[in-house]
């Protein structure tokens, strides 16, 4: 099947089982929103899915396009289309956003070859203007004194110069101004396309006015609890979690 | 090309019987250097051997030290000189050019008339003896040894027969850099390459030396000796790029002397040899000067990589700013020893002493040795040391993007290294270091 399936998924951070029985599937050309409360394990889930060595996978099956992901090394479910905007991305003094990018997409290439260092300023430039990032930028290490809203940007842009099948966008709009939620909106809708599946980690609805969900999915404590279409995130926003809560208790 | 005796005896080897052969091969070169080299062979053989019991070869291994086995080494095929020639290409833009091989000059490309005709000497030692023998009288090896080699010293200026003389006189100013090529061929092979540059008064200069191997894998030795004069106001850079083969077994000694209002940039870079020892003894002569002295070492498998330095302040007012910067692989090994010395006069000095390691390995080993020594008392002096390692942030975050672990570590080597790299103003220059660092690091 073409999409990111995962199932019954149990991870383990520090001894402490942090997801529980997770299951979540995004096909290819869906846009999909998980909302949930500080801690339900919502990074947990991203960093777990790109290979962070410190999230156990205990037991569960996660496959894109029926690959098995959790077999690959970290950079190999990159190269397979696997991409995570970070909800804190790292910093790298000494390593340029351009040096860094290409080398992303020259890991991409058939070994010993090269991106033409040409065409990759042009297509560079113009999607940093798309995502209104000063061309200055290339030079700076990555995300070294970058500002809240800088990195985030600067994740979106390493998406869409990635081109990845599947996207992970953990907390991308926090830290953003109005102006800069548009601009990354923009830069996500543009992505948007059958042949990609994107996974919205947020806690505002105000993001989803701008993406609008094919689904939106709740989790709470390590699993998704309910699905719904995009109405669910205005629920969430005007009742808080409280209420996904006592359904849950309630349906035990 | 001159033919030489290309017979390969015993008197060839580095013992006993080698110097008399050497100066009855050499009978052109003048009186006074017969006799220096003379006095010297008696001193490289009454000159203990390096022992770890020595403060000035702390931590060294220095079982793989004996040069015995070494022999002079001989005059190459044409072939192989025309095929180091055709590698010596890598700088363009460039104001001369003399390329070495097994210490006989291979080829040269010569000064501008221009140059010539302002009074830029740019010669072979071999032709440098006969035609300037006056200058290299007053200034030939004329800096004693300050951190333990002085055997080698001895050896060298007994052995030696050719390297660069690089005379800028009085206000000229050269744009491009001048550069010599040092290759090294043949199995046993001893080679002394030697640099001597010396920048009068205002005027502006940047020589680069590089020290290469014919063939990969047989072992060679090379123990050169370099001293860079800059005169009152001179803007001296120097580039060393160390990338003898592997098997090989490398001395360097350089001394820097910095006179009044004068500026030192001196770049090194360590890529080959299977023990190489480098003494930088930088001498603040004059008031208002300032040396800069920068370091890049890549070091795999068994290599190791000793590095003394001293910076010696004998002058008010001036400032001198070292940073080595070591990347270790496997069970390299690495010795940073430096002292910063400031005598009683030298009032308001700025010395500052940084050496850094990043240990890509768990069995690389880096030795620090941080000193200082301070008789004024009215100065800005630090020194540091630090190693650390790859951070597993940075690392798992170029993975989550593709890129595999070898080629992360290549860019996070590089980005310990750009604080180094971006100090070189010269974009060919610069460039022909990372393309260095980047074979190293991808053939590892
Ligand atoms: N290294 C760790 N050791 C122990 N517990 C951890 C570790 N990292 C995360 N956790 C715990 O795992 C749980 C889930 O964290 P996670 O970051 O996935 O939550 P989240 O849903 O993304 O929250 P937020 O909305 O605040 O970003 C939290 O209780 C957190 O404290
Ligand atoms: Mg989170």
């Amino acid at each position: 099947m073409n999409a990111l399936e995962i199932k019954n998924l149990h991870v383990t951070i520090d001894g402490q089982q942090i997801l529980k029985d997770l299951s979540l599937t995004l096909p290819k050309g869906e846009v999909h929103a998980i909302m949930g409360p500080n801690g339900s394990g919502k990074s947990t889930l991203a960093k777990a899915l790109v290979g962070h060595e410190d999230y156990i996978v205990d037991s569960g099956t996660a496959t894109m396009d029926g690959k098995d992901i959790f077999d690959m090394e970290v950079n190999e479910r990159s190269r397979e289309g696997l991409f995570l905007a970070f909800q804190y991305p790292a910093e790298i003094p000494g390593v340029t956003i351009a040096n860094f990018i290409r080398a992303a997409l020259n890991a991409r290439q058939p070994k010993g070859e090269d991106v033409d260092a040409v065409a990759y300023y042009k297509d560079l430039y113009s999607e940093m203007e798309r995502l209104d990032i000063d061309r200055k930028f290339t030079s700076r290490s990555v995300n070294e004194g970058f500002s809240g809203g800088e990195k985030k940007r600067c994740e979106i842009l390493q998406m869409s110069m990635l081109k990845p099948d599947y996207c992970i966008l953990d907390e991308t709009d926090s830290g953003l101004d109005i102006d800069a939620l548009k601009i990354v909106a923009d830069g996500v809708n543009h992505m948007r396309g059958k042949d990609r599946g994107i996974l919205i980690i947020t806690h505002y609805q105000r993001l989803l006015n701008y993406i609008v969900p094919d689904r939106v999915h709740i989790m709470w404590d390590g699993r998704i609890v309910k699905s719904g279409d995009k109405s669910l995130a205005f629920e969430v926003e005007e009742r808080g979690y409280d209420w996904v809560k006592q359904e849950q208790t309630a349906s035990v | 090309m001159q033919s030489m005796i290309t017979v390969k005896s015993d008197s060839e080897f580095l013992s006993e019987a080698v110097f008399d052969h050497f100066l009855t091969r050499h009978s052109e070169l003048p009186q006074w250097l017969v006799k220096l080299k003379q006095q010297n062979w008696v001193d490289y053989l009454a000159l203990p051997a390096p022992s770890r019991k020595m403060e000035t070869w702390r931590f060294a291994n220095v079982k793989g030290l004996g040069v015995d086995t070494f022999r002079l080494a001989q005059p190459l095929a044409v072939e192989e000189g025309q095929s180091l020639i055709e590698r010596s290409n890598r700088l363009k833009n460039t104001s001369g050019k003399l390329i070495f091989g097994n210490d006989d000059l291979l080829a040269e490309e010569e000064l501008s008339e221009d140059l010539k005709a302002k009074g830029v000497i740019f010669e072979p030692l071999e032709r440098a003896f006969a035609q300037h023998s006056e200058i290299l009288e007053e200034f030939f090896m004329a800096q004693e040894s300050a951190l333990g080699s002085e055997k080698f010293a001895a050896l060298h200026t007994a052995l030696n027969r050719n390297g660069t003389l690089l005379f800028v006189p009085e206000n000229v100013e050269i744009d491009l850099p001048l550069v010599s090529y040092h290759w090294a061929q043949g199995s046993e092979s001893a080679v002394f390459p030697h640099t001597l540059v010396i920048a009068k008064d205002n005027s502006k200069v940047t020589f680069v030396d590089v020290y290469g191997a014919h063939e990969k894998d047989s072992s060679q030795l090379a123990c050169g000796v370099s001293t860079l004069y800059a005169g009152p106001g001179a803007q001296v850079e120097y580039h060393y790029l160390q990338n003898w083969n592997e098997a090989s077994l490398s001395f360097n000694q350089l001394t820097t002397i910095a006179q009044r209002d004068s500026n030192i940039r001196a770049f090194g870079l360590n890529i080959g040899s299977k023990h190489a020892r480098n003494e930088g003894h930088t001498i603040i002569d004059g008031p208002g000067s300032n040396a800069e002295l920068f370091s890049l070492t890549v070091a795999h498998k068994d290599q190791e990589i000793d590095q003394r330095t001293l910076q010696s302040h004998n002058a008010a007012n001036a400032r001198s700013n070292l940073l080595f910067k070591n990347a270790l692989q496997d069970t390299s090994k690495t010795i940073f020893s430096g002292l910063i010395k400031v005598a009683e006069e030298a009032q308001q000095t700025d010395a500052y002493q940084t050496n850094r390691n990043l240990l890509l390995s768990p069995l690389a080993e880096a030795n620090s040795l941080p000193g200082l020594e301070i008789l004024a008392n009215d100065v800005k002096c630090s020194h540091g040391a630090a190693t650390g390692q790859i951070d597993d942030n940075e690392l798992f975050y170029l993975l989550s993007r593709g890129i595999s672990k070898p080629a992360a570590q290549i860019l996070l080597v590089f980005a310990f290294f750009e604080e180094i790299l971006e100090k070189m103003e010269n974009e060919e220059l610069a460039e022909f270091h990372r393309e260095l660092i980047h074979q190293k690091l991808e053939n590892n």
